[in-house]
């Protein structure tokens, strides 16, 4: 109920931005622009769903940027300097990220750091690792990995069109990052809302003593939590670096970990924990992305571009908030004693 | 004496079953032994001896109601049973077997369930997740994956829920959100699910708190219903009427002892009174010191948040000293913080001195100088990684310790070193953190930061919780150098000894609302007892 409700905001969110930016300019809604939305959206939201995972537990990841940097970077050096195979490459990549998220889960369940102390950390080390592995230097894919970089270029139905498509399908065919968005998303939704999984994540993020209670071993919940958001990051770096066809290991996926939060946030992922939605989360990205695109296309000065990202999140949010409140205040006044209520009104 | 039986032996109560049996209330069926054997329970915590050589037995199909006052050691014993504290001397037998409970997973294996006294349950998730959390009815066929991907068979639980749910008496479907229930709905969800796991125990601890009427009345069904069924059930509760419509036998605790047992036919509210108050409790200390007739502090019509009864109408005098006595959960502290405006009453007025105080926030408390010394020092009273300066002081920046919003730092060193030299605080210096500080030495600096701001009401809660005799007696004192400053005090206090030794008078609440005035000469636990029980809801 609470959930469709908030899905409904946001999406009337999502397209009062849109109206007004196509009427201030109609080029946004011009096929290459919306491409260019869907695509970023597409690659941004994968980030987002693995740390809504980490903010369900009442966690954060603060190390997405940087785990988009190193695996960016060393897939492209792994591949193209240094020769290794595709297949090895993707195999080791999976493997180092799921290892990375396992550290963070470890550190967070056993040593007992704050996530927010760990995340930091993983931050500064991998952005580091990157840049002394190949020496800071740009790494890149140059005109091979053609097969490759079809995750990031080729447009469904375009692509797979036997024969030549027409026109209207060359137009709008949906970018592959945004497929892979919704794939992924598919999936995650239903782990998050049909699976066992799910279950404990949801109930271990809202009290964790009753999940506790009922048995549930909550460490290795939250372990998990973190390796998917690991994975996710992963996966989202070698499709950046597809993307851009270039890694700079100093500068790639800067912030991104904002950007990533920003998305859950907006789409209505309490950072108090116990709240997911994945419908949510990408129609929140899709809100970052557009608005960001908007800034531009608006003419608004592209330094304000961040001011006005930073106040469309906390209008939403505040409202969210207020919304919740009147409806905490409705239920106490409900559950309370009858007759009490009675006098109340009498008094 | 036939109101008092202790049991020492093992042949004792099941004597007394039998007996029972022949009463024509219980069909209750002895011949397998016991369901829960437990002799010689004790059980230490750091300083306090919270159970001493308990026995306790329970029959298939029996409802054992356990009595006691606040502190008796009822919550820790249920809690061993359940498995959420490890006994420390004792034998517990589960079916004849000799177990170590140990581990909730442990207690739910051997089929003992306990309803908790506070929720636990996840507000986020519906009534169907919560009552199978942690034991999820799995979809069978998963296209051959079904070991890896583990789904919830939504359908299943919600119409398994249902059927629950129907048992318990809660009118819902089974896919609503638990945050959208009443408290009280949330109480029947709590029992749904221990009903869920086909207990041969349920453990209710007192599970009719937060419960209305008719909520109260389709429990003892279900109640009824688990008997029927040869579970067994233990049953703690503070409302004595309850006690007798339900049980089949009480056992009753004294300081983490068993003071004596009554069977069916026994129990009535006088013999349980009876065993649950001692003879002789001394007064250890007596206040004296002259009352005023000024009203300091006068409360009209006023209805507790979160504990809402009937309207409450008070008056503290200067230089009184009313303790507000009453049984863990009757809604005093909820009262206290209600006036000093952490919570917004549902009605009410206050005066002080004569003139009606608007209090929305504890700031405008504070400026009407009514203070509040919280029941949880650690946690409302005290910055404890602060230093002794700035916790004395803390409340007094914003009017009186600062100018143009910039500390005046020798001001305040001057008024805590005041402050420590009358209350005798024993440190090595005013800039130690408050933590490395004794439970005592902590509640005077929590006094200290009161006393610096001239109080003319103070409201105490529990005041000497946790700190050993010698400070108990100090802060007594304390309390008595203040009634004769004139000040108002209403102090809440669960420690009978304690009500009846410093109070200028005692008033008695039940359940969000007063049942009772005590003057000196009416004082008796006896009479306290039956205050505090005098439930308006039920029995």
């Amino acid at each position: 109920m609470g959930n469709m409700k908030r899905i409904a905001g946001i999406s009337i969110l999502l397209l009062v931005i849109v109206t007004i930016t196509a009427i201030i300019d109609i080029r946004f809604l011009s096929p290459f622009n919306v491409r260019n939305v869907l695509r970023w959206t597409g690659l941004f939201g994968i980030l987002s769903l693995g740390a809504a995972f980490v903010i369900v537990t009442g966690g954060i990841d603060l190390s997405i940027g940087s785990v988009v940097a190193m695996i960016g970077t060393f897939s492209a050096y792994l591949m193209a300097r240094q020769g290794v195979s595709v297949a090895l490459t993707l195999f080791l990549m999976l493997l180092l990220s799921l290892a990375l998220g396992l550290a963070h889960g470890l550190l967070i369940t056993k040593v007992r750091v704050q996530p927010f102390v760990v995340t930091l950390c993983g931050l500064f080390i991998y952005r580091g690792m990157a840049r002394f592995v190949v020496g800071d230097m740009t790494q890149g894919y140059g005109t091979g990995f053609l097969g490759l970089k079809n995750l990031v270029k080729s447009r469904f139905p375009q692509t797979f069109w036997p024969g030549t498509p027409p026109e209207f399908i060359v137009n709008w065919s949906i970018p592959m990052p945004f497929m892979i968005l919704l794939i992924l998303a598919i999936i995650l939704a239903i782990v998050l809302n049909k699976s066992v999984y799910g279950r404990h994540l949801l109930a271990l993020g809202a009290n964790e003593r009753a999940a506790r209670y009922s048995g549930i071993h909550t460490h290795r919940v939250i372990i998990i939590a973190y390796m998917i958001s690991a994975s996710f990051a992963g996966l989202g770096g070698l499709l950046f670096s597809l993307d851009l066809n270039t890694v700079q290991p100093s500068a790639s996926g800067q912030m991104y970990e904002l950007y990533a939060i920003a998305g859950c946030v907006v789409g209505g992922i309490s950072l108090r924990g116990g709240e997911g939605n994945i419908t949510g989360v990408i129609i929140g990205t899709a809100i970052v992305r557009v608005l960001y695109n908007s800034i531009n296309i608006a003419g608004i000065a592209t330094q304000l571009e961040f001011a006005v990202l930073g106040m469309v999140i906390l209008i939403g949010v505040s409202v969210d908030e207020i919304v919740k409140m009147i409806a905490e205040k409705r239920r106490i006044m409900e559950s309370a004693d009858p007759e009490a209520l009675q006098r109340k009104a009498t008094a | 004496m036939s109101d008092q039986r202790i049991a020492t032996d093992g042949s004792t109560p099941q004597t007394k079953d039998e007996e029972s049996a022949a009463g024509e209330r219980v069909q209750t069926d002895v011949s397998n032994g016991f369901v829960i054997e437990a002799r010689g329970i004790s059980k230490v915590f750091p300083g306090v001896q919270a159970l001493r050589d308990v026995d306790l037995t329970l029959s298939r199909g029996e409802v054992l109601a356990v009595v006691g006052e606040n502190g008796a050691g009822k919550s820790t014993l249920m809690k061993i049973l359940a498995g959420v504290e490890m006994e420390s001397e004792g034998v517990i037998k589960v079916d004849g077997q000799q177990v170590r409970i140990g581990s909730v997973d442990k207690a739910l294996d051997l089929g003992i369930a306990l309803v908790h006294q506070e929720l636990n349950l996840c507000p986020n998730l519906s009534i169907a997740d919560n009552v199978f959390l942690g034991r999820e009815k799995l979809v069978k066929s998963v296209g051959g994956l079904e070991k890896v991907v583990r789904l919830v068979d939504k359908e299943t639980s919600e119409a398994e829920t249902a059927d629950l749910l129907k048992k318990v008496g809660l009118e819902t479907r089974p896919d609503t959100l638990v945050r959208d229930l009443t408290i009280g709905s949330q109480q029947l969800v709590e029992i749904a699910k221990a009903l869920s796991i086909n207990a041969k125990v349920v453990i209710f601890d007192e599970p009719t708190s937060s419960l209305s009427g008719p909520e109260t009345e389709r429990l003892f069904a279900v109640i009824k219903d688990l008997k029927d069924h040869g579970v067994s059930v233990v049953y703690i509760s503070h409302r004595l009427g309850e006690v007798k419509h339900v049980a089949d036998r009480v056992l009753v605790l004294r300081d983490g002892e068993v003071t004596g047992q009554l069977s069916a036919e026994e129990i009535t509210k006088e013999a349980m009174i009876h065993l649950m108050v001692g003879r002789d409790i001394e007064k250890f200390y007596s206040i004296k010191h002259k009352i005023s007739d000024k009203v300091r502090l006068e409360v009209r019509d006023f209805i507790v948040p979160k504990q809402p009864g009937k309207p409450i109408n008070l008056k503290v005098h200067a230089g009184e000293i009313l303790v507000l006595a009453g049984l863990v959960g009757a809604g005093r502290t909820e009262f206290a913080q209600a006036l000093y405006g952490i919570d917004q009453p549902w009605a009410g007025r206050i005066f002080i001195d004569g003139r009606e105080v608007k209090v929305n926030d504890p700031i405008d408390a504070i400026r009407a100088g009514m203070l509040l010394v919280p029941e949880d020092r650690k946690l409302h009273g005290l910055v404890t990684e602060m230093d002794v300066v700035n916790n004395i002081t803390l409340a007094g920046f914003k009017d009186r310790l600062s100018k143009y919003g910039i500390v005046d730092a020798r001001q305040a060193r001057e008024v805590a070193s005041r402050m420590i030299k009358e209350l005798d605080v024993r440190l090595h210096s005013m800039d130690q953190i408050v933590q490395t500080l004794s439970g005592g030495n902590q509640q005077k600096v929590v006094l200290g930061k009161w006393l610096s701001m001239d109080p003319k009401v103070l409201l105490l809660d529990e005041p000497t919780r946790g700190i050993d005799v010698v400070a108990k007696e100090e802060v007594y004192k304390l309390m008595e150098r203040l009634a004769e400053e004139k000040v108002a005090m209403l102090v809440i206090s669960s420690e009978m000894q304690e009500v009846l030794s410093i109070a200028d008078r005692i008033v008695v609440m039940c359940e969000g609302t007063v049942t009772g005035e005590l003057l000196p000469d009416q004082y008796s636990e006896e009479n306290v007892i039956k205050l505090a029980t005098e439930t308006t809801r039920h029995g």
